[in-house]
């Protein structure tokens, strides 16, 4: 647990730091007539990046506690490596495309650039459902070679972490499919513009969950 | 940073006027009606588990007595029992229900920030009760492993419902985590992104603080049930051995193979621990609430208050393996968590002497929320005594599986959070429907069920140090229990059946009121926060007409000396009235 806890820990440091020194020193009970009509602070971003950025610390608590388990069962003796498929090095590639596409794609509608949309967002996705594919393949090789959901935690673990990663990225997908749609229907880059900024902080994201989950996964 | 009031951000409202009986009320994304449709619905299913737990006293105070009730029966009772109360009543009730209609209102917003995901989160919780119930009707029926569903039991063949019920049990808790987060980064999100000008965090009301910081935990520990179910539907469906152990199980040997129920305890406590407080957290800041405004006094240490908010939300996470000192732990690993729990009693008795305080020298109105409030600082110092007792380990040992426990637990996480669920609905309720209840009725609910729980759960703390064992579905003949611990039983047995039957004052009370009760003034209570300020009662969709409110002062303006009133709504302006604390205190 203990990866868990310091994960926790820096989430709760960061959000219990941020709303102590919006705390400290101050009087509520006496009168602050001069800044009334604009005091108090708040973070100055979007309700919906906000959203996202909760999110993210839910997310993080998920994988962090699921990485926590798979470190504490993998100690208990009946633990054997899984040898993982060398495909998974072509769909972590295909991964990080889609993540450098949708960060090109965001830079493009930073900038107004509404004709760069429609391919940075076809690319991006094709590439998200190419690493989608890749991951139900690797599945197919680890049960040809007789590594199946029971037969081992460590196939097990394999299974479900491979699962809870693209059960994340189909969500992301969702999202992304309805930037197509208003892309593709001639939205312009304004309008779409924070929602394909933050698919693109959501990719980013979970390709790093997968480095870290595919690190786990070959290191151990 | 700067401050951008959401007066400023219009663009960024969905807008969602609704036109049709359907979208008013059913497919709604009015926080005030999800409110209510998530408070109905965690009413019910508590009324179930109610029942519930009344079968349960049924057999302990009568054994044997009541054909219906089997051994098989009863563990199922006490599961769901245990389930329902504290996930699918007690979290989704402070936090769907009074988090939903308060926040806004607390805040001056207009409605959540997410209003559609709002409404998602409530039907999903929907489906996640439906799931939970429909394992009463399935074959086998629900899941009688206890409410801490641990493995090898939970999913071993002879307990009940092993066959479809604990698959039941395992995919609602899922659906109800989705739920719970959609819901749960709305409130976060309002909170800190949508409070009207001058609306600081500082002068937010306690039960705003409450709930926020209630739902933070519940946003990171709520992962932790969601992979231990995973992982235990699982080992349930595909024999995976994540948690199970090579067993052999009436004289055959499973397929399961060195798995580690241990492993199932620490995420099940890493979520069960802040629980606790994901209950207690919303209730510590309304209490607060109904203590300051029926004492009309400011409460005493205000910024305290939320500090003991932070410190109990971050040590919450770090005692949860008090639960598992009978787990065979390494001493030095308890002596750790023994010393975080007491820790963390700091804080929490911090808000206890505030509370007494904020009554020290106050004006006090002894109407029905007030005195649910004053009777919850009883029930919760006495669970918070005990808990002391339990949170060492040498004493926690020989007491853990005893009804000393049920005692501590029950003060602690049921009565006192349940006290504070009726005060707040009868302080809420004018304000939400327009009405008044019946003062005499609430007073009589009142004292039945404080003085019945007690006489429910006083006994039990002496049925723990004679050291009658929970969990057991008959004591049969043993020689250390005297006959008055019999007695004692079938005395709770009554005392549990008499506040049971109580409760039929309060439904009636409020069904009655809520038709024909007289016409509730705005402000009956002349409070200071901004829900009662209002432009309608109840407040109508977008709850503030035309202009959002802007609020110049605290949340705890009363008695303010050279003030007509005794209480200043927050959002007068300072050259109206002054601001400042009772008594004089120095500027």
């Amino acid at each position: 647990m203990t990866i868990s806890l310091v994960l926790l820990a820096v989430i709760m440091f960061v959000v219990i730091g941020w709303l102590l020194r919006q705390t400290l020193n101050t009087q509520p009970w006496l009168p602050r007539t001069a800044d009334d009509a604009v005091s108090g602070t708040s973070i100055d971003t979007p309700a919906k990046t906000f959203g996202l950025v909760s999110f993210l610390a839910v997310a993080t608590s998920l994988f962090a506690l699921f990485i926590s388990a798979y470190a504490m069962r993998m100690h208990m003796g009946d633990w054997s490596p899984v040898g993982e498929p060398r495909l998974l090095w072509v769909n972590s590639a295909f991964l990080a495309f889609a993540s450098i596409v949708y960060q090109w794609t965001r830079n493009a509608a930073g900038k107004g650039k509404t004709s760069r949309l429609k391919p940075g967002l076809t690319v991006a996705g094709l590439f998200t459902f190419l690493f989608l594919a890749g991951q139900l393949v690797a599945w197919r090789q680890l049960n040809a070679s007789g590594h199946y959901m029971a037969s081992n935690p460590a196939s097990a673990f394999f299974y479900v972490l491979t699962a809870v990663h693209g059960l994340h990225l189909l969500g992301g997908l969702w999202v992304w499919a309805r930037s197509m749609v208003r892309v593709y229907t001639g939205a312009e880059a304004d309008s779409v513009r924070l929602s394909i900024e933050l698919c693109a902080v959501y990719w980013h994201y979970l390709l790093l969950v997968w480095a870290v989950l595919f690190g786990l996964l070959l290191t151990t | 940073m700067a401050y951008v009031a959401i007066a400023d951000r219009d663009h960024e409202i969905e807008h969602h006027d609704p036109q049709t009986f359907i979208r008013k009320y059913i497919w709604s994304q009015d926080h005030k009606v999800i409110a209510i449709q998530y408070s109905l619905t965690a009413i019910f299913v508590g009324v179930v588990a109610l029942c519930l737990s009344v079968m349960m006293r049924l057999q302990l105070g009568f054994p044997d007595n009541f054909s219906f009730i089997t051994p098989e029966s009863y563990y199922q009772f006490v599961t769901m029992h245990g389930m329902i109360m504290v996930i699918y009543l007690l979290t989704a009730l402070f936090l769907g229900g009074f988090g939903n209609y308060l926040i806004p209102l607390m805040c001056g917003s207009r409605d959540m920030v997410f209003p559609y995901m709002n409404m998602l989160s409530y039907w999903v919780y929907l489906v996640s009760v439906i799931i939970l119930l429909t394992s009463f009707f399935v074959p086998g029926g629900s899941t009688g492993a206890g409410w801490t569903l641990y493995p090898p039991q939970a999913i071993s063949r002879g307990t009940p419902g092993v066959e479809w019920g604990i698959i039941l049990m395992l995919v609602s808790l899922a659906v109800f985590i989705v739920a719970f987060t959609m819901g749960g980064l709305n409130y976060v999100t309002t909170i800190l992104q949508a409070r009207c000008r001058g609306m600081t965090l500082m002068r937010l009301p306690l039960s705003v603080w409450g709930i926020f910081m209630a739902t933070v935990l519940g946003l990171l520990a709520f992962p932790a049930l969601l992979v231990s179910a995973i992982m235990m539907l699982l080992d349930k469906t595909l024999m995976t051995s994540f948690f199970m152990p090579a067993v052999v199980s009436a004289g055959v040997q499973t397929g399961y193979d060195s798995g580690s129920p241990i492993l199932f305890q620490h995420l099940f406590w890493f979520f069960g621990h802040p629980e606790v407080y994901i209950v207690a957290l919303p209730a510590f800041g309304i209490v607060s609430d109904l203590l300051s405004t029926h004492a009309r006094k400011n409460i005493f240490g205000y910024r305290m208050m939320v500090w003991a908010i932070l410190a109990i939300g971050g040590l919450s996470f770090i005692v949860w393996a008090h639960h598992m000192y009978v787990s065979g732990m390494n001493p030095y690993f308890g002596f750790f968590f023994a010393t975080t729990t007491l820790i963390i009693a700091v804080p929490t008795a911090l808000k206890v002497y505030n509370w007494v305080l904020t009554l020290w020298q106050g004006n006090i109105h002894l109407r029905v929320p007030m005195l649910f409030a004053i009777a919850f600082i009883f029930t919760f110092i006495h669970g918070g005594l005990t808990g002391i007792f339990l949170g060492n380990v040498v004493v926690d040992l020989p007491l853990s599986d005893t009804y000393f426990v049920v005692a501590h637990f029950h003060m602690v996480m049921g009565v006192s959070p349940i006290l504070v669920v009726f005060g707040a609905i009868y302080h809420w309720f004018p304000k939400i429907t327009g009405k008044m209840y019946n003062e005499t009725l609430g007073k009589w609910h009142f004292w039945m069920t404080f003085l019945g729980t007690y006489s429910i759960y006083l006994p039990m703390h002496y049925l723990g140090f004679l050291g009658v064992p929970r969990r057991y579905f008959a004591m049969g003949n043993t020689d250390f229990m005297p006959e008055s611990a019999h007695t004692l039983n079938t005395s709770i047995t009554i005392s549990a059946i008499f506040v049971a039957l109580s409760q039929l004052i309060f439904f009636y009370n409020m069904i009655a009121s809520m038709r024909s009760g007289k016409k509730a003034d705005p402000n009956p209570w002349h409070a200071t926060t901004l829900e009662w300020q209002t432009p309608d009662t109840p407040p109508k969709h977008g709850n503030w007409g035309h202009d959002l409110p802007e609020v110049h002062r605290w949340a705890y303006d009363y008695s303010v000396p050279g003030y007509p009133d005794d209480y200043i709504p927050q959002n007068v302006p300072a050259e109206i009235a002054p601001v400042g604390r009772q008594h004089g205190v120095k500027h």
